[in-house]
């Protein structure tokens, strides 16, 4: 217990800390498959990422650095208030810069700067099961899985293609992972999905209302689900951001006034201002 | 003196909270990255023949809700009991964490999930005389960018065939701790292995 805050380190009790541990030992060494853990309830409504909070608080230390982004945004309430929290109950340094955090926890982004061995990135996720829209009991979702019978994921994509000439998915585009399982992505954008490949950080997923925890080792094969006519085509909006000028970040469009006029500009608000900074120090 | 009386007196983490987050967080790089040695920076004190990282490990792993199955004698098995708080397992078949600091059990022999909860499955932390990287075994698998070397002094002859088994079980499977001293490394069911 912390004199200072009264909060056990890390906000979780022991216990609970050490079941989630175990989930994640073995969620790495079964990469994609899903592990059921003993979800708590935590200071923060679902969808604020209760099962990437709990994930984060069972492996944070006080040697860590954390960022937290929201959309790729660290000014976001949902992202500052995690922030907060986390430097409260762990006393852990936070940090905006994606270079600099040894802990990234994250909603529906992954950032642009490419990551680098000892980073731990940590997805908060709505919904694990990437087959729930198409086959909604649990068990045969879990049998599917224990047959790698993934036929009704590619009939799906393979019916987007007939009716619209592309697979009609832009976020929680699925994936294989190690040629064995599939998995749902967290809500990225699909054009996240290439960075998830072979990534040298180590990537944990925590779902909270689902209570389930996966994990994609360092290194390890991720490929998004496609057809060798129809291969996977990662999209972005045609246009620069029009603080930085980047031609290769995720683009969010941003409306700027009554006339309907509207500019894009990334979304990862780090990956921005750095680009931007060294723009007006060349200068 | 009892075992149970002794063991007590062999203390557990000096820090509980964060030594078992240190040595989680070993663990966990150790799992990511097979093959990668990890020192674990403050083990408990245990009663020999425990290691500082077996002993760390199970510290910071078992609970009431694992059974954990030790050769290691009646004093190592006292010392488990009261610092962890996990019940004994009868039969290695039946523990979710096992300690051997002997001849090591077959690996068939102990929990593997099922095919539908492969996560089910038996964590082996086996004590081994030594641990060096950059040379021995070539391996290979999720967690791995190329190739990572290790030597393992002290294995059964045997260890290189029942491995490949365990890996052919794949997603069922055991994972497996090498813990030397105070350093460790891990072998999930995902590593391939190839001699050196
Ligand atoms: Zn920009």
């Amino acid at each position: 217990m912390s004199a200072a805050t009264g909060y056990n380190f890390g906000y979780l009790d022991e216990d609970t800390k050490r079941m989630i541990r175990r989930a994640l030992l073995k969620a790495v060494a079964i990469p994609g498959h899903q592990v059921p853990f003993g979800s708590r309830e935590m200071p923060l409504p679902y969808g604020w990422g209760t099962g990437g909070i709990q994930v984060t608080a069972s492996v944070i230390g006080p040697a860590d650095r954390l960022k937290v982004i929201d959309q790729g945004a660290d000014d976001t309430t949902n992202a500052v208030s995690i922030r907060r929290f986390f430097a409260r109950v762990a006393g852990v340094e936070t940090t905006e810069r994606t270079a600099e955090a040894s802990i990234i926890q994250t909603r529906h982004r992954i950032p642009e700067t490419t990551l680098r061995e000892g980073q731990i990135l940590v997805y908060q996720v709505p919904m694990p099961e990437p087959l729930f829209r198409l086959e909604p009991r649990v068990a045969e979702t879990k049998r599917m899985h224990a047959l790698a019978d993934y036929g009704l994921m590619h009939v799906k994509l393979y019916e987007d293609i007939a009716r619209h000439g592309h697979v009609a998915i832009s976020y929680n585009y699925p994936v294989m992972v190690n040629g064995r399982y599939l998995m749902s992505p967290s809500p990225i954008p699909a054009f996240d999905n290439p960075k998830m490949h072979r990534n040298p950080a180590l990537q944990l997923f925590g779902a909270g209302r689902e209570k389930r925890i996966y994990a994609v080792p360092p290194y390890t094969e991720v490929r998004s689900l496609d057809f060798e006519d129809h291969p996977f085509e990662p999209v972005r909006a045609r246009a620069g951001c029009a603080l930085c000028g980047s031609r290769e970040s995720y683009l969010d469009e941003v409306v700027t006034d009554d006339a309907g006029g509207r500019i894009f500009v990334c979304s990862d608000t780090d990956y921005c201002q750095g680009r931007q900074a060294r723009q007006e120090a060349a200068e | 003196m009892m075992p149970a009386m002794r063991a007590t007196l062999a203390a557990g983490f000096a820090e509980p909270v964060l030594d078992a987050q240190a040595c989680f967080r070993a663990a966990l790089e150790a799992m990511a990255r097979p093959g990668r040695v990890q020192r674990v920076a403050a083990p408990p004190e245990a009663p020999p023949p425990l290691g500082g990282a077996a002993a760390a490990l199970l510290l910071t792993l078992a609970d009431a809700d694992t059974p954990v199955w030790l050769d290691a004698g009646p004093e190592a098995e006292a010392w488990a009991r009261f610092h962890a708080g996990c019940p004994i397992a009868a039969a290695p078949g039946e523990a979710a964490f096992l300690l051997a600091a002997g001849p090591m059990p077959p690996l068939a022999s102990l929990a593997a999930g099922s095919e539908e909860e492969p996560h089910r499955s038996a964590t082996l932390i086996l004590q081994v005389a030594a641990l060096a990287e950059g040379e021995g075994w070539r391996l290979s698998g999720p967690g791995i960018e190329r190739e990572h070397r290790l030597r393992v002094e002290g294995l059964p002859p045997g260890f290189a065939a029942d491995w490949a088994a365990n890996q052919a079980r794949f997603p069922q499977g055991v994972d497996l701790f090498l813990c030397a001293g105070d350093r460790l490394a891990a072998l999930p069911r995902t590593t391939h292995l190839a001699a050196g």
